[in-house]
């Protein structure tokens, strides 16, 4: 079950309209490394992993579905009052032309989202180790996206969303060790 | 404790609620997300180090003190949450603005 709350877990601000800011960060909506594959990614790990870990799977998971959100809210911002004409010159005519400024769950390049980039080996230090990989992934593609744009207000939220995957990543880091120690008790007793 | 169906404080019958998205709106949801904040790092670091006794007391007592916040938010500008884990007044309010990137 899951409870959905009428906030953002971080406030989302934009200083102006800006379509093609909104096509690069797609690539953290759908894209192989956005924030859409790592919810989907952990939740889906859960059944195969040791117990010690399943609830941080779920609260990250959990949280990834917020920034989710918060992606989802610059996109609409950048892109709500963005004429025809500026959709075109910002490489968004085709997308236009098929589903007006309507979300989808594609990547920066237009590439849709497929469950191909959810990886789940049924390994625990297989897939832990996946998944640390997808957060220092998305922590590069949030730098890439702050330097793509001058926005001030933009690069705060971006900021925030790339300091959260240092955080995931610690803490997979940790469960880990944690299934390592597990395995060496088991081996003692 | 006031009664959640009671709707005579209630200013606005529909649509976004009084002050709803504005400066105030977006300074008492700013100090509920502050504390979210320390509450969700507090909840991840919790799940690899569970015998931090000093963390989990912080949790416990920021879990309260969320609970505070959002009764007071929610009083003003309505529920939070849906599926009954906040009140409505009348007329039910879940599905009034602003929505969170309507803010």
């Amino acid at each position: 079950m899951w409870i959905y709350e009428k906030k953002l877990q971080y406030p989302v601000r934009v200083s102006k309209c800006d379509p093609m800011m909104a096509k690069f960060l797609r690539e953290q909506y759908g894209g192989a490394d956005g924030e859409l594959s790592a919810a989907l990614r952990y939740f889906n790990q859960r059944y195969s992993i040791p117990d010690k870990v399943i609830g941080l799977l779920t609260d990250i998971g959990t949280e990834e579905l917020a920034h989710l959100e918060m992606i989802a809210t610059m996109i609409f911002k950048l892109t709500k009052d963005a004429d025809v004409e500026q959709l075109k010159a910002s490489g968004l005519g085709a997308h236009y032309a098929a589903h007006d400024r309507a979300l989808q769950y594609k990547d920066a390049s237009g590439v849709p989202w497929t469950a191909a980039y959810i990886q789940a080996k049924g390994d625990p230090l297989a897939d832990l180790y996946e998944d640390i990989a997808a957060e220092e992934k998305a922590r590069a593609t949030y730098q890439w996206l702050i330097d793509l744009t001058d926005d001030v207000d933009l690069q705060d939220g971006l900021k925030f969303l790339r300091e959260r995957e240092i955080v995931h990543s610690m803490r997979f880091r940790e469960a880990v060790e944690i299934i390592k120690a597990d395995r060496e008790q088991k081996k003692i007793f | 404790m006031t009664d959640p169906n009671d709707s005579a404080e209630r200013p606005t019958p529909q649509g976004m609620p009084p002050g709803g998205g504005d400066e105030a709106y977006r300074r008492q949801l700013e100090e509920i997300q502050k504390v979210d904040f320390a509450l969700v790092e507090l909840n991840l670091y919790l799940d690899t180090h569970p015998t931090d006794l000093q963390a989990l007391r912080q949790f416990n007592q920021l879990a309260q003190r969320r609970q505070q916040l959002c009764y007071a938010f929610e009083m003003t500008y309505g529920p939070l949450m849906h599926f009954g884990h906040s009140f409505s007044r009348f007329p039910w309010q879940w599905p009034d603005t602003p929505w969170p990137w309507q803010v």
